[in-house]
């Protein structure tokens, strides 16, 4: 087992998900940190260490957003790091609390993320612009919209995919969202809705993407000393992995994300996982796009390469199936507050383990989870392995 | 959401009350400009365009031959032992349609887009570039032919935009 500790997740909280919520980045982090702290019985005294997940600045306009967000997250007068890798930041925040309790050199650390993307005016869509080369993309007017595209549609290419089988993902975690009290797009559509809907960047459809959104999600950690203490009803983090590929994205094959692969092997060597589909109970696959969530199911090997439309279309991946993906309703449901976004991912995870998450509870006891995140150019990717 | 978490903070504004000012807001706009160096390896680039060619860096260690060009190979984590140019016709990798500008509006007339794998570079070496001279998006195909649509020298300025896109071609 890598890291000196064990360290346990003993609290989880968020807000709504919204296109636009009145709350400040800052209040909204206060409100999830909150919740996650009353939700182990804990006071903010108690956190010795925090960590802050947020994407760019641009969305909040602030270009100090970790310090300007500190307080919100608890982080004054404590050690604090604000950690950002673009759409992979909710899921390496919670691998980068785990580093600083499985270290030794913290028993508690609390991890919030927080994105509140509506601040950018008209529209976030055009902060996105400045991620790309300045000299040989920018100039050609280059969005973020065209890179999936071209992304989903060499993932198409190179199995046969249709986009019939793909928008089965839209339709199923739009559905699953509708049982989450927070979820900003929770609805009943159908894969002709999905197919008839707006063509944005073909071959992404409207029904294909989620939305921008505001809001928070916490998660407080404990070593085990500290957490057995507190709760009988621990939920460890077995496997932390993460892996950065090159910008050059142009230069990769986009049809599967070695990134995440590497980063899943990460997690399942440090977990002692050897059959992923046979070993996780339950995954939070990153879904920003319908796609997304088959590509990466074959990234984290919980399917072969292509056949993840196949274990969707058999129902293989619904709440109660026998491999349930996004069963909180994803990003697509749930809504896209970035680093939020895959911060509750992770809380899903821990309420799944925990028997909590209600009416989207899975079948059958799940005992190990996972939760996965994504981001930069088409390059990052985070994981975490949980076990109750 | 847990079970034992019966409310959930959050206050929903609708966009238009927000538009109209009904709910108290602040607007900034920020005035910053940049002025980069194309670098190193770059500047050969847009020198080469200029010259209407596509400059590629060669690594003699890994064999690669790199579009857009490094300084340095990242694979090797040496030096480029040299910049040579490559064709200026590829091979559609992945293509796309936008109908939507980077601020999120719509636009009539879709842009083209394609990565594109450079003849004469390294197997996968994709530019990204737009498609042109080309009637019905349906048409265009994976693993097409295409060539480089140059500005006339006059009016090449050194920027990736001195290629006004890539037209399909007829291998004969
Ligand atoms: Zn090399």
């Amino acid at each position: 087992m890598v890291g000196k500790k064990r360290v346990a997740v003993i609290g989880a909280g968020m807000t709504l998900f919204r296109r636009n919520l009145k709350e400040t980045g800052k209040e909204l982090a206060w409100h999830a940190s909150k919740m996650a702290l009353d939700q182990a019985g804990l006071e903010l005294n108690d956190m010795q260490s925090v960590v802050m997940g947020t994407a760019p600045d641009a969305f909040d306009g602030v270009h100090m957003k970790g310090e300007y967000l500190a307080d919100g997250a608890g982080a004054w007068r404590k050690p604090y790091s604000r950690v950002f890798v673009g759409g992979g930041t909710g899921v390496f925040a919670i691998d980068a609390g785990w580093w600083h309790v499985a270290s030794g050199q913290f028993d508690t650390c609390l991890v919030v993320a927080e994105e509140k993307m509506s601040s950018c005016y008209p529209h976030p869509a055009y902060a996105f612009t400045t991620i790309f080369d300045p000299i040989y993309s920018r100039p050609l007017g280059v969005t973020l919209i065209w890179i999936f595209a071209l992304e989903m549609h060499r993932y198409m290419h190179r199995h046969g995919i249709k986009k019939e089988e793909i928008a089965l993902v839209s339709v199923k975690n739009k559905r699953n969202a509708l049982d989450h009290p927070c979820a900003q797009l929770g609805a009943n559509i159908t894969v002709e809705d999905v197919l008839n809907s707006e063509i944005m960047c073909w071959p992404v459809q409207r029904l294909d993407i989620s939305p921008t959104s505001d809001g928070a999600a916490a998660l407080v950690l404990a070593s085990e000393d500290v957490a057995k203490k507190l709760t009988d009803n621990p939920v460890w983090i077995d496997g932390t992995g993460w892996c950065i590929d090159t910008t050059f994205w142009t230069n990769r094959d986009l049809y599967y994300p070695r990134y995440v692969q590497c980063a899943a092997q990460m997690a399942y060597k440090m977990a002692g996982i050897k059959n992923p589909p046979k070993e996780i109970d339950v995954a939070e696959v990153y879904d920003p796009f319908d796609y997304k969530e088959l590509h990466h199911m074959e990234g984290l090997m919980l399917a072969r390469k292509g056949q993840a439309p196949k274990l969707t279309a058999d129902g293989v991946t619904q709440r109660d199936g026998d491999l349930p993906i996004n069963p909180s309703g994803g990003l697509l449901g749930v809504g896209n507050p970035i680093a939020a976004a895959g911060l509750m991912k992770c809380c899903e995870i821990f309420w799944q383990l925990r028997g909590e998450a209600g009416k989207r509870q899975v079948k059958g006891d799940p005992r190990t989870g996972l939760a996965q995140a994504w981001g930069d150019l088409m390059q990052y990717g985070s994981v975490v392995i949980m076990r109750s | 959401m847990s079970e034992k978490i019966k409310r959930f903070p959050g206050e929903e504004l609708k966009g238009a009350d927000i538009r109209v000012g009904k709910v108290p807001t602040i607007r900034f706009r920020p005035r910053v400009r940049y002025l980069w160096s194309a670098g190193v390896a770059m500047s050969r680039f847009i020198e080469g365009l200029k010259e209407g060619k596509i400059v590629a860096s060669t690594c003699e260690k890994c064999g690669r031959i790199m579009v857009p060009p490094r300084a340095f190979c990242e694979e090797c984590f040496k030096p480029v032992d040299g910049y040579t140019p490559v064709k200026d016709t590829g091979t559609i990798n992945t293509w796309s349609v936008s109908y939507v500008a980077g601020d999120a509006s719509r636009i009539k007339e879709p842009i083209l887009v394609a990565v594109i794998d450079m003849d004469g570079a390294s197997t996968g070496m994709g530019l990204l570039h737009l498609l042109g001279e080309i009637d019905d998006w349906k048409q265009i195909k994976f693993g097409m032919r295409v060539k480089a649509v140059w500005k006339p020298p006059e009016e090449r300025t050194g920027n990736i935009t001195d290629i006004r896109y890539f037209k399909p071609v007829k291998e004969v």
